[in-house]
Parts: C-alpha cells; sequence; structure tokens
C-alpha cells in the first residue's frame, strides 16, 4: 500500500522526523481555515498516489488565507493522470537554501535494505539517477541497522557544517526506525531541504507499506482510502482475490499468480486483449468465483470471460459450483469460455453439463474459443 | 534420479494440525512421501493420518529422525517455524505459507545463510539447512517423493528438471511436458517472493550436478533480477540444455500481479529483459507454455547428438547427427565423405553456440 503524503508525514512526525505543521482539506473552506491557523506562506499540494504532481498544477504557493482559498480551489478541480483530487494538503511552506534526497528501499537482488542519498534532491531526481548516476550514494545496511557514526560518515560528504551532519544523521538513523519497525518496502524524502538558517526539513513523504505486514499494523486500514480504490478493486480486496484492471475486452479468471499473467499473455499472443488480471487464489470456494464474476461484470468492456483453470488445491468442482451459482443468481450477458483441468475435473464436467455448460481441458483452445466469441459479439 | 528428496526423504510436517496441513499430508502419504512426523505446538501426542504430532521440531528430530520439514502454518508464525527447524538441524525446509512480511523473511534468509556458512555457530543442532520458498509449491521428484501441494497426478518420472517462481503455472507446463512424454527428475517452485530461500541460480547449479537431469525448464516472470542472473549463471556454469519461459509479458508497470514478487518497478522487471537476458546466452524462449515441450525435445535430440559426436570414432558420430537431422541427412549428396564434413560442420555450430553462452 502506498500512503498519501500527508499520511507518510503523520508517520515521520510520529517517529520525531521533522515535518513542518500542516493539515488536510477536501474542501477551499477547510483550506482556508487551515491557512489562517498556519499563518504566514503556506503551500498546497494535491494528494493524489502518482508522482508528477508539481508539473500537472497540483502544488501552488499562497500568501496568506484567501490565495490558498484559491489555490485550494483550483487544485481540488484537477485530474492528475486520470486521478480526480479529493485532498489538498496545507502545510506551512519553508525557505529552501538546499534540496537533498534519502531514501531507504528493500533491495531484492542484494537481499538487504539499501540507503540512497543525494546532494541533487528536487524533482528532478529520476534524470540524476539516469543521467549521472554517480550522484547517487547507495549504502547496503545490516538489518541491525545503522549505527550513528555510520549514518555521519554518509552524509560528511554531502554537507560542510557539522551541525547539519548531526542533523542529516538522526534523519536518517529516525527514518530507518520508521522502515524497519513500520514494515516499509520504500521511505523516502524528497527534497530533505535545508534552510538558510541551516536546518533541515523533510519537505516531502513517500511511504510504501509491506501489504503482507497488516496484521501487526491495527492503524494501517484508517490510512486506506475507500475513495482511492475502484469498487472492483475493494471487492476482489475485501474477497481475498488479486485483480488489476487492464484495458481489453476479454476477462479472466484464473488461479494462481504465474498462470493468471501467462493466461493475459496468450490472449495477447493470439490476437486479444485481457481485460484484467485476476487470480482467485489457491483453495477457492465457489464464493470466491462469485465475487470474481460480480467484479468482471462490473466492467462494461468486457466481451467475453474465460475461465481458467489447473486444478490443484483449487478444486475444478468448487469453481464449477461457484459458476453455476453465480448463473442462477443473475444471468451473464456476455459469452462464457470455461478451461478446467486437475483435481476434480470429471466432477466439474457434470455440474457445468447439467446446465448445458461445457469446459475445454487446453489452455490455447480455450483462449483461442475466448478471443472468437468476443470477434463474434463485436460483430 | 532427483535433487533434494528422493526415497530418503524423512518428512515432518509444522502445521500438520491445520486444514492444509492435514490435507496435503493425506496427499503426500498417499503419494508415497514418508511423512514421519507433525508438529504443533499444544497438539503434541495426537494423531493425523496415523503420522504422529510433536509439540516442537526438536522432540520430533530427537523421535523420528526426520530429515526434510514442510512448513504450512499461518504467515504470522511462519518465520519463527523456520527458525525452529533451523535450530533442530533440519536439512531441507519447505515453507508454503504465503504472505509472510518481508522484513520476517529478510531475517530467516540471512539467519539460514549464516548458518551455511558456519553451522556451529552456538545453535542447539548443527546444521547447514537450505530454505525453499516461502509462498512457494514445494518440490517433487516423480515417483519417488512429494514435499509440497504440487498435484502428483500430473507428473511423470523422466530427465527434465524444472523450475519456476509460480505454482499453477508449473503445473500446466509439467502437464504439458508429461503429455508429451517428457518426464521430469524434479519439478520445483521456488517461490513468489521477493525475498526467498533458494533462487534459480541455486537451483540450476543442483541440475547442474545431477546425473539424471538432462535438460532444464525454467520458468520465470516480472519483477527482480533473478532471471537475469540465472542467465548470467547459464552462460558461466550450465552446460545441459534449458529452456526458458517469462509470465508477465503484458503486465502493465507498477501493478503487482498477485505475487508479491511479480511487480515491474522502476523500469526494471520487465519481460522483455528478462527474454532478452536469455536469448543473449543461448536460452531458446518459448513464447507460449505449449511451446516448451517441443523446445526441450528439440534440444534434447540435440544433447543426444552431440554426446554420441563426442565419442572417440567421428563416422559414427556423424551417422548419429545425421539422424537428428531429418533434413540434411536427406540431401541428395549423401556420400561417406560428404556425411564426414557436416559432422564436422555441425560440430563447429555446437562450438561456437557453446562459447557464446
Amino acid at each position: 500500500m502506498n500512503l498519501h503524503e500527508y499520511q507518510a508525514k503523520e508517520l515521520f512526525a510520529r517517529h520525531g522526523l521533522p515535518v513542518l505543521p500542516g493539515q488536510v482539506a477536501t474542501t477551499p473552506e477547510e483550506a482556508r481555515n487551515i491557512a489562517t491557523s498556519l499563518g504566514d506562506t503556506v503551500v498546497l499540494k494535491a494528494q493524489v498516489l502518482v508522482g508528477g504532481r508539481g508539473k500537472a498544477g497540483g502544488v501552488k504557493l499562497a500568501r496568506g488565507a484567501e490565495e490558498a482559498y484559491h489555490a485550494a480551489r483550483a487544485i481540488l478541480g484537477l485530474k492528475i493522470q486520470d486521478l480526480p483530487v479529493r485532498k489538498v494538503l496545507v502545510a506551512r511552506a519553508a525557505e529552501i537554501a538546499r534540496e537533498l534526497y534519502l531514501s531507504i528501499v528493500l533491495d531484492r537482488a542484494a537481499q538487504l535494505p539499501l540507503v540512497m542519498l543525494s546532494a541533487e534532491g528536487g524533482v528532478e531526481i529520476e534524470e540524476v539517477a539516469r543521467v549521472s548516476p554517480e550522484k547517487i550514494l547507495r549504502r547496503h545496511v545490516s538489518l541491525d541497522g545503522l549505527r550513528p557514526y555510520q549514518a555521519r560518515s554518509l552524509f560528511r560528504p554531502l554537507l560542510a557544517d557539522g551541525s547539519q551532519v548531526s542533523q542529516a544523521a538522526d534523519i536518517l538513523l529516525r527514518l530507518w526506525a520508521v522502515f524497519r519497525d513500520g514494515d516499509c518496502t520504500l521511505a523516502e524524502i524528497n527534497p530533505l531541504a535545508v534552510t538558510p538558517e541551516g536546518k533541515l526539513v523533510a519537505l516531502d513523504a513517500k511511504v510504501t507499506l509491506d501489504d503482507n505486514a497488516e496484521f501487526r499494523h491495527r492503524d494501517w486500514n484508517l490510512w486506506r482510502d475507500p475513495e482511492d480504490e475502484t469498487p472492483g478493486a475493494r471487492l476482489a480486496r475485501e474477497r481475498g482475490l488479486s485483480y488489476v484492471k487492464l484495458d481489453g475486452d476479454i476477462g479472466c479468471v484464473v488461479n494462481g499468480a504465474g498462470l493468471a499473467m501467462a493466461t493475459m499473455d496468450l490472449v495477447k499472443h493470439y490476437g486479444g486483449e485481457p481485460a484484467n488480471f485476476l487470480d482467485i487464489g489457491g483453495s477457492s470456494s465457489p464464493d470466491k468465483v462469485t465475487a470474481a464474476l460480480k467484479i468482471i461484470t462490473s466492467d462494461s468492456r468486457v466481451r467475453v470471460i474465460l475461465f481458467n483453470i489447473f486444478g490443484g488445491i483449487t478444486r475444478c468442482d468448487d469453481v464449477a459450483r461457484g459458476i453455476v451459482q453465480s448463473l442462477e443468481q443473475s444471468p451473464l450477458a456476455v459469452p462464457l469460455v470455461i478451461r478446467l483441468t486437475g483435481t476434480n475435473e470429471d466432477l466439474a464436467r457434470k455440474i457445468l453439463a447439467e446446465r448445458g455448460l461445457s469446459a475445454t481441458t487446453s489452455m490455447d483452445e480455450g483462449v483461442r474459443a475466448a478471443i472468437a466469441k468476443a470477434q463474434e459479439v463485436f460483430a | 534420479m532427483s535433487i533434494l528428496i528422493d526415497k530418503g526423504t524423512r518428512l515432518l510436517v509444522q502445521g500438520i494440525t491445520g486444514r492444509d496441513g492435514g490435507f496435503h499430508t493425506r496427499q503426500m502419504l498417499d503419494y508415497g512421501t514418508k511423512v514421519v512426523a507433525g508438529v504443533t505446538p499444544g497438539r503434541g501426542g495426537e494423531k493425523i493420518h496415523g503420522v504422529p504430532v510433536f509439540d516442537s521440531v526438536a522432540e520430533a528430530m530427537a523421535a523420528t529422525r526426520a530429515n526434510t520439514s514442510m512448513i504450512v502454518v499461518p504467515a504470522p508464525f511462519a518465520a519463527d517455524a523456520i527458525f525452529e527447524a533451523a535450530d533442530a538441524g533440519v536439512g531441507l525446509i519447505v515453507c508454503i505459507t504465503e504472505g509472510i512480511p518481508v522484513r520476517d523473511a529478510l531475517a530467516v534468509v540471512h539467519d539460514i545463510a549464516a548458518l551455511r556458512k558456519s553451522p556451529d555457530s552456538g545453535r542447539p543442532a548443527r546444521g547447514r539447512p537450505r530454505l525453499i520458498g516461502p509462498n512457494c509449491p514445494g518440490l517433487i521428484s516423480p515417483g519417488l517423493s512429494k514435499v509440497g501441494i504440487l498435484p502428483g497426478q500430473i507428473c511423470k518420472p523422466g530427465s527434465v528438471g524444472v523450475v519456476s517462481r509460480s505454482g499453477t503455472l508449473t503445473y500446466e507446463v509439467v502437464h504439458q511436458l508429461s503429455q508429451s512424454g517428457l518426464g521430469q527428475s524434479t519439478c520445483l517452485g521456488v517461490g513468489g517472493d521477493p525475498v526467498i530461500g533458494t533462487t534459480f541460480v541455486d537451483t540450476l547449479a543442483l541440475f547442474e550436478d545431477d546425473s539424471e537431469t538432462d535438460a532444464i525448464v525454467l520458468i520465470g516472470e516480472i519483477g527482480g533480477t533473478d532471471e537475469e542472473e540465472a542467465a548470467q549463471f547459464i552462460k558461466r556454469r550450465v552446460r545441459k540444455p534449458v529452456v526458458a519461459f517469462i509470465a508477465g509479458q503484458t503486465a502493465p508497470p507498477g501493478k503487482r500481479m498477485g505475487h508479491a514478487g511479480a511487480i515491474v518497478a522502476g523500469g526494471t522487471g520487465q519481460a522483455s529483459e528478462k527474454i532478452a537476458a536469455f536469448r543473449a546466452v543461448g536460452v531458446p524462449v518459448a513464447r507460449v507454455p505449449s511451446e516448451i515441450p517441443g523446445l526441450v525435445g528439440e534440444l534434447l535430440e540435440r544433447r543426444r547428438g552431440r554426446r554420441a559426436s563426442a565419442r572417440p570414432k567421428s563416422r559414427h558420430a556423424g551417422r548419429s547427427l545425421a539422424a537428428s537431422r531429418p533434413a540434411r541427412a536427406a540431401g541428395p549428396k549423401r556420400t561417406t565423405a560428404k556425411r564426414g564434413t557436416a559432422a564436422r560442420g555441425g560440430g563447429r555450430r555446437t562450438a561456437t553456440r557453446r562459447s557464446s553462452r
């Protein structure tokens, strides 16, 4: 799960990282009130989970409450990469003398956390990484974390002033605590600003949480914004399905992530376009199948639904029962193509046959049949 | 033969009293696996499908001399179960559990790596454990033993080694191999998580050294760089033919495709890069799963031809090569002399192919 900047800053503040005071607003009036209470110059930032907010006009400076009101009104009307902006963060603005970059990320190849820092932070960091990667310092961290002297030595080449080195080292150690105790796979500060007075402040915050660790973080659920999810994605998450919407017209219901990806690839290989990735998981009950059909049929582009099931722990008869149950509840407006092989395959065929449905055994055949049906519907 | 598990495998199941633990214990017993013990804290003294249950791995080891453990406990307790198995001296630990936090996975993977380096480091039991998984389907040596959740009936004994990051996609490929008459030495799923104990490279090394494995099928997917590392390793060290397949060619960047490890992030982990890495070292990459058996069959034929050509009598080699390439053998100018030339030519091509790897 990716956190919004305002959520990540809350997490940072809890760990004693220096962030500037601010609050999130959903209306221009709220933004005006927050700006009044903060006084002085404020910065307004669109809270959407995509990059490039600044370039899309989602970040504005405002002097005083009235300017904040108008800036919030402009930002709250924006769509950034198709996402409507529903929230805006209003925070005290800082004067910036320098912008650094600091992050901790999981390096899966090395199987270790990796600290990255650069003297050239700011919006162009990806460009810096591409053009002059040597300007980004990389150090792996042992699972026990960093010692203060190690943190200081990392920053000494970047910062001339001793007090700034100490501040930066302290920030890195606290960011490490956020990363480890917070079960993050990414914790990033960009920019880590140095003010003209020589104080270091985290002006932005980006955090990705490891979804698998949710069982030990009860507060994560509060961070999940239902409006960030489409109804389909929400239903999928609640039912333990894995769903990613794509742009095609062939809806796919598959058991297992690898097979689901291979099914999408095969659809494309034979000239079709997959409408989604959907993994119903291992031990799939008939209810999961019903939920899967509900999610897929809510996508109006879908012209045909393809089941590709290789029974292992998943029992083919469970899937067949789920299909039959769904059809009884609400008949499908689009054709159905079913491929079944593996555990309890014969029983599944019997269940389907009683409803006048049939299933193929080959994945290639199933995919080709689905593409043919989609074209029929089109014609 | 096989890698890692065979008739000598004595299995204990951690989490045997759970729904999945009980079900798969039954399946493994039916397949012929020697399941000698189960472990669930607080349930010692019970029996599941005739298998005695113990309170701890150490007790189970003392009573049954198990050498392999399969872990099917819920994710919050899985890392602890792995530590317990490692401390008790279990040699092979297979973690099926899905959804383990990456922080926990890092801790166990580093601990096991340290144990493999210095097995004596003050632990209760001496051992160099190997961890497979987490989030994997386990492994099967057809006809000998099965440790995990792969459906045994789709496998067939033979000489193809299969290694994969996926579960059901592995079944799909194994099924197609078996149907084409290509049996398997061992099929192993390394797991779909970003941090895993045994990698493609580790498994390739085992298959390369296994006298009964003649060809290897590697099933990768988007995310990470394990496939690229595997390609480099094949170039350096693997002489057996390898066929690869990469799932997720149509996956959009930035989205997690079910597996925690399957995500194209920051421009790396794309299928196209992985496919290019394999092709660059001479490993054919199937475009679709159904191409895999044909490619394996072809490479096995060639390998048999190559083996024959490596024999001291080159004339014999010529015949064997010609037999595996009917088009060439059926050419109009088929004389003894020409056949010799063809054989040497074939040999050179082989040499080029190998050195280009």
